[in-house]
């Protein structure tokens, strides 16, 4: 039986020639306009490109079991990579439940670090911990006097040395400070520095090795470009960060740079900072920023179409009423509609191994589809879940109810007596034959 | 769907570790040797240019006029693909810089020049620069400080206007932007001031509450100065990618912008979006930041910016 099976699908394969499996050819186009999406979304063009190898030569020879294209289902998996790649479980800052923790921030000029301090201390607050903001920015004009404010509309102290130019015993005596005063949590806002300025990028290494922070965190701009790969490699060669903060995702900056960034350093996002109000802070979901990479146009919606067919909850509840020889007219009423979403039947059913020779004699043509919905739909509620009482009367009721023949109705009630035998007969087997390869995750 | 198990990021590593080559050197590379340019040899070359965050729409347009020029060239040496990759660049720059009315300074009193960008692109900064190389020309500068948004932006840019040597009206926190734009122009006129700059709050492109309260300066600015503002500069941070485009396209559509000034090309960032923008909108790049210093704002030069690419 298994050989005959192997055969049937076979031959469905190649009817629809080429597109059962990922291949070179078939997907091609796609990873063409997938490469110029990611380099749009501003991904570093060396990350792009060995992404999309990598994927690619991983994906190669995937069966594509769904009514999906080929070309929508290597997206998927880029989709899905990405997510991955991205994700993380180590998202959390890593606070000491007793003395004091350390937090550095470090970046860029104007990458939002002095914004994204604020947003820190008010979120550590709500979180009960007891904050101090240090301000270790000498060298901009008026740097510590925007921490000072920000502290004062979150009231959280600010420490600063008035006219001391040494970066790294402000942020030592801060430390001395919060211990001093019962506070348990320092955020020290660095100056903006450019990862080439040697003088400033030794000052930041310094301010670590002398403070040993608990988290160094990495703010970038999310609207950075192709050179997101050099500033966060030097600043993580000089100064090796903990955590990456993605700032002013509140605008239409696509974040490209964020799979850039997690490509030469593998360090978690940790959060995502999205606008000027001081609660606009969120910790940071990798497949929201998957999506916004690859746009909102077709590829996203590709996506969707794909997850929306693979409806895994629906799926799972029919496989288990299938198991427990449950299975009655409302579920197949919702098996056909979920169906008729994926695309043709026939061909569809023929795809699933085992499924094709089972249902040989259950006639599932397309035509007939919105015949079947329209007989189940005039069934009563009880007449669906218990199909034994449907005797003539009541057959010649739904006849009339859904504008077919007796005829027709006899022969969906046969049809779906066969399907219930069977079910219970593969469920003797094995049920997961039919369920466990269906292409429903 | 866990098709696929984690990929390892170790070879996208090894390959970004190398030192970056200076892009003659990649192009020596690519072409030394070499009697005629094959694919491979113009996708290096696609490649070198879109890491300047030049864009891929852009790369292409020049990539099918660097194979053209080079059909009718005998010679397919380095130096030519150099001069064609050059010449295509430059071109779209100084297509743009021909806006530039040199002489329009010395036409209005006071001229008004206001500074516009999204968070964190250097606006204040450049203010401070620009008011310093007016002031050293001997100009009577004014600034007007319409940030009122950002904590502390009043004293950063009074700082910068006490280092510029110029007078600076500011308001309080909070205030409308659009009463200071309105002080500062009546300062200028009333006190015979030559230039008078506004700064504005950043605000990204996509707020719009934010851009129309832009859109309401300009109509102040008219109601005082039916011709002013002279100038509108949007402020870009050469870091950003390909964003920038979109940052100027929104500008436009609530403000008339003039010019632009691309901030921080001191770094390892090249600016390569510009191409794009001023491909498209032909809006001009008037200055360009390369320090932290109060003078360390040049006057831009399309043929000096395109050699800083190929260095």
């Amino acid at each position: 039986m298994l050989d005959e099976l192997t055969e049937k699908f076979e031959r469905v394969l190649k009817k629809v020639t080429g597109q059962g499996r990922l291949t070179e050819a078939n997907i091609s186009d796609t990873l063409r306009e997938i490469r110029r999406v990611l380099l749009d979304a501003d991904v570093n063009y060396k990350v792009a490109k060995q992404f999309i190898e990598d994927v690619k030569i991983k994906a190669l020879g995937t069966e594509v079991l769904t009514s999906v294209t080929p070309g929508q289902l290597i997206t998927k998996i880029i989709y899905d990579e990405l997510t991955n790649l991205m994700g993380s479980k180590n998202t959390e800052l890593l606070l000491n439940p007793s003395g004091v923790t350390v937090i550095m921030v470090i970046g860029l000029q104007g990458s939002g670090k002095t914004t994204f301090c604020g947003k820190l201390a008010k979120y550590l607050t709500d979180k009960k911990r007891k904050v101090l903001l240090t301000a270790a920015d000498i060298y901009r004009p008026a740097a510590i006097e925007q921490l000072k404010l920000l502290g004062r509309q979150i009231n959280v102290p600010v420490f600063e040395l008035t006219g001391e130019k040494n970066a790294v015993k402000i942020a030592a005596d801060s430390i001395s400070f919060a211990k001093e005063n019962g506070l348990n949590t320092v955020i020290i806002d660095t100056a903006g520095r450019l990862h080439i300025d040697e003088f400033m990028m030794n000052e930041v290494a310094s301010i670590k090795e002398n403070v040993k922070p608990d988290e160094t965190l990495f703010v970038v701009d999310s609207m950075t470009g192709q050179d997101a790969v050099n500033s966060a490699r030097a600043f993580h060669e000089k100064v090796e960060f903990d955590g990456i903060v993605l700032t002013k995702l509140d605008g239409d900056a696509r974040g490209g740079c964020a799979l850039s960034i997690r490509a030469v350093v593998e360090r978690p996002i940790k959060f995502i900072s999205l606008g000027e109000k001081l609660d606009s802070i969120e910790v940071f979901h990798p497949e929201r920023l998957a999506s916004r990479i690859l746009g909102k146009g077709d590829i996203v919606s590709f996506v969707e179409k794909a997850q929306r067919e693979l409806d895994e909850k629906e799926a799972a509840i029919l496989e288990k009423k299938f198991r427990t020889n449950q299975f009655d007219f409302d579920d197949f009423l919702k098996q056909i509609k979920m169906i008729k979403k994926m695309g043709s039947l026939k061909s569809l059913l023929a795809m699933i191994p085992g499924a094709n020779a089972a249902l040989k004699n259950v006639n599932v043509d397309d035509k007939q589809v919105s015949k079947v919905e329209a007989i189940i739909q005039s069934m009563t509620k009880e007449e669906r879940s218990k199909p034994k009482i449907l005797n003539g009367s009541r057959r010649s009721r739904i006849a009339r109810g859904s504008g077919t023949t007796i005829q027709d109705v006899n022969r969906l009630i046969k049809q779906f007596n066969e399907m219930q035998k069977m079910v219970k007969m593969l469920n003797t087997k094995s049920a997961k034959n039919l369920f466990g390869n269906m292409p429903i995750r | 769907m866990s098709i696929l198990k984690s990929i390892s990021f170790t070879k996208i590593k090894d390959g970004l570790s190398k030192t970056r080559e200076k892009l003659i050197g990649k192009i020596n590379e690519a072409i030394t040797g070499k009697a005629k340019i094959d694919l491979e040899t113009l996708n290096e070359i696609e490649e070198i240019l879109l890491s300047s965050d030049i864009g891929l729409d852009t790369v292409e347009i020049i990539i099918d006029k660097v194979k053209t020029s080079l059909k009718n060239e005998n010679s397919r040496s380095e130096e030519t693909v150099k001069k064609v990759i050059k010449s295509e660049l430059s071109k779209i720059l100084e297509a743009a810089n021909t806006k530039i009315d040199q002489m329009s300074l010395s036409k209005f009193k006071p001229y008004v020049i206001l500074i516009i960008g999204v968070n964190g692109a250097g606006k204040t900064t450049s203010i401070g620069k620009l008011a310093y190389n007016f002031r050293s020309e001997g100009y009577k500068v004014i600034i007007g400080s319409a940030d009122t948004f950002r904590a502390a932006a009043n004293d950063q840019l009074e700082i910068w206007a006490r280092k510029a040597g110029v007078e600076i009206i500011q308001g309080k926190t909070g205030a409308d932007p659009s009463s200071i734009v309105y002080n500062a122009i009546k300062t200028a006129i009333d006190q015979n001031y030559d230039i008078v700059l506004l700064d504005t709050a950043g605000r990204l492109h996509t707020k719009i509450n934010l851009m129309q309260e832009l859109k309401k300066m300009h109509t102040t600015i008219n109601k005082l100065l039916p011709y002013a503002p002279n100038d509108v500069f949007i402020v870009l941070d050469a870091t950003t990618g390909q964003n920038a485009i979109y940052q100027v396209n929104e500008f436009k559509k609530y403000s008339t912008p003039t010019g632009l000034i691309i901030n921080k090309l001191d770094g390892t960032a090249k600016g390569g979006v510009i191409f794009q923008i001023c491909r498209e909108n032909k809006i001009p790049i008037r200055y360009i930041g390369v320090g932290e210093e109060i003078d360390d704002l040049q006057v831009f030069n399309p043929n000096e910016f395109v050699n800083a690419l190929f260095e």
